[in-house]
């Protein structure tokens, strides 16, 4: 049963006096209760733009998105977003940070305070919850907007490159604390990278974005089962597949580059 | 010494009262060694002498009293108009787009010259004295805090409608929170051009305060009253600011860190 339906989405922007820019032509996709879709491409592709769309933080130019058979008209509690950039709110701590989504449902205290406690310890991130963001790692920031947007109890979760700005050890752990919350609290997840690794290894399906203007040019499920520990990303099935999800998106990267210097 | 490279507090304490320790002994030895005259510079030691006849002969705590609850009275009036109006056009583009070009304009119509109407208009009253002050001051306020209200970061505002933020959620809980150390950085600035406008308007047509009694010196080529009320205007000005900045500091801790 599809809860995202994304059908004939395009983006193009406007530029005076020239053709107008295509960010992304046309495209379906359809995500599926539990889903945790992964979506590879060069930079430039659109597959932010698409993720945008559906958090309806962007307006596509065709075609329509649907959550739940409503149209995305707009933002809204339902899709919870984690940004590439650190986007807690500066002023508030890490517990009314959590509590933010909550707080604007006019939930009593005393809820908020329990939702937003038992996220806190499912990110880790116990008996931190009085410090700013700003005494937080990067990891610890991108922990604790996890949690906030978990905390609205979403429909989805939209993950723009969350890790992007992380190093490579903290990203490797983080991938498997989401893994984890995902493994157990059955959410719907749209994840966009650029990091093959991370596609495949969090991924239930991997869908490829071709260089701009972009387009799916694969959607693959990735066999291999639930619960994912750390070590299959040594495993032959994970080798073979990040081998082909290699070749696919070197060809875009390589097409971009040179539509980038043509 | 290596550019950026911080100074610790107790050094930077002694390095800044010593610029002062500097500045007063040069000031002794061209009036006390006889460099300057008398009629054009008074020394160091008949300032304070008649400072303190001043204070307590001549009723000058009255006089600084009044220009205080003068230069906070028009302060706060301006404040009070200006934070809202700034707010609503930081946050809603028609709005600025209203009121913008005008406030730009307005900010460049120099306070004291309104001297002459206000006295016109509003005598030579407190009003007038606040008047000063309000027009001074609430130009400059209405645009510096739409300017820092607007530039909000954009991804925590998108960050605060993927969490279900309405509009007016928006304003209350992300743009005014956010702009709200920087605000405060614009009120303590814009207090410290207040006390400015507040001794001009008291330099013509006044019968009280620091700026009256600095005319009333002029008359009589009293320098000695003339610099110690100038010092005592600096001295209130550093005091206010320093209060301010401590208040900035209490009220929004976490605009401090990672600085």
């Amino acid at each position: 049963m599809s809860i995202l339906s994304v059908r004939g989405v395009s983006r193009s922007f406007e530029s005076a006096g020239r053709a107008p820019t295509v960010a992304l032509q046309a495209t379906d996709l359809e995500v599926t209760e539990n889903d945790f879709i992964t979506i590879l491409g060069p930079s430039g592709c659109g597959k932010s733009t698409l993720l945008r769309i559906v958090a309806g933080l962007d307006t596509q130019s065709s075609g329509e998105a649907m959550l739940d058979g409503k149209r995305i008209a707009g933002p809204g509690a339902d899709r919870g977003m984690v940004f590439q950039s650190y986007t807690l709110f500066p002023w508030l701590t890490v517990l009314d940070n959590v509590c933010f989504g909550l707080r604007e449902r006019n939930l009593p205290r005393a809820q908020q305070l329990e939702i937003a406690q038992s996220f806190i310890q499912k990110v880790g991130l116990r008996g931190f919850e009085s410090h700013y963001p700003k005494q937080l790692s990067g990891g610890m920031q991108q922990r604790t907007a996890l949690a906030r947007a978990l905390a609205n109890n979403p429909r989805m979760l939209l993950m723009d490159e969350p890790f992007g700005a992380l190093d490579h050890q903290t990203r490797e752990l983080m991938q498997e604390l989401l893994l984890g919350i995902w493994e157990a609290e059955k959410k719907t997840v749209l994840f966009v990278t650029h990091d093959i690794d991370e596609a495949v290894f969090m991924g239930s399906r991997v869908v490829v974005m071709s260089a701009r203007p972009g387009r799916i040019k694969l959607n693959i499920e990735v066999p291999m089962p639930h619960p994912r520990h750390y070590s299959v990303k040594t495993t032959m099935a994970f080798a073979e597949l990040k081998a082909e999800l290699t070749e696919q998106v070197r060809v875009e990267v390589i097409a971009a580059q040179k539509a980038s210097m043509a | 010494m290596k550019p950026l490279t911080p100074v610790a507090p107790a050094a930077r304490v002694t390095l800044g009262i010593s610029f002062f320790v500097v500045f007063i002994a040069i000031w002794a030895v061209a009036t006390l060694g006889g460099f300057v005259s008398k009629t054009f510079l008074a020394d160091p030691i008949t300032m304070v002498k008649s400072g303190y006849t001043l204070l307590t002969e001549m009723g000058f705590a009255k006089d600084i009293g009044m220009t205080v609850g003068r230069v906070l009275g028009g302060f706060l009036i301006a404040t009070l108009v200006a934070l809202p109006l700034g707010v609503m056009m930081g946050a809603y583009k028609p709005i600025e787009a209203f009121f913008e070009p005008f406030i730009s304009f307005a900010r460049y119509l120099p306070a004291s010259a309104f001297i002459p109407l206000l006295i016109l208009w509003a005598g030579i009253g407190e009003a007038q004295k606040l008047a000063v002050i309000f027009i001074g001051s609430f130009f400059q306020l209405v645009l510096m805090i739409a300017v820092a209200v607007g530039n909000t970061r954009r991804d925590l505002v998108e960050a605060a409608y993927t969490l279900g933020a309405s509009d007016s959620s928006l304003v209350r809980r992300v743009l005014i929170p956010g702009a709200a150390p920087e605000i405060a950085e614009i009120l303590r600035m814009v207090l410290g051009w207040a006390w400015t406008y507040v001794i001009v308007a008291e330099l013509i047509g006044a019968s009280s305060g620091i700026g009256h009694m600095i005319t009333d010196s002029q008359s009589l080529l009293a320098t000695d009253q003339i610099i110690f009320g100038i010092i005592v205007i600096g001295l209130i000005g550093l005091i206010s600011d320093m209060l301010f900045k401590l208040a900035n500091r209490k009220l929004f801790p976490w605009a401090a860190l990672g600085k």
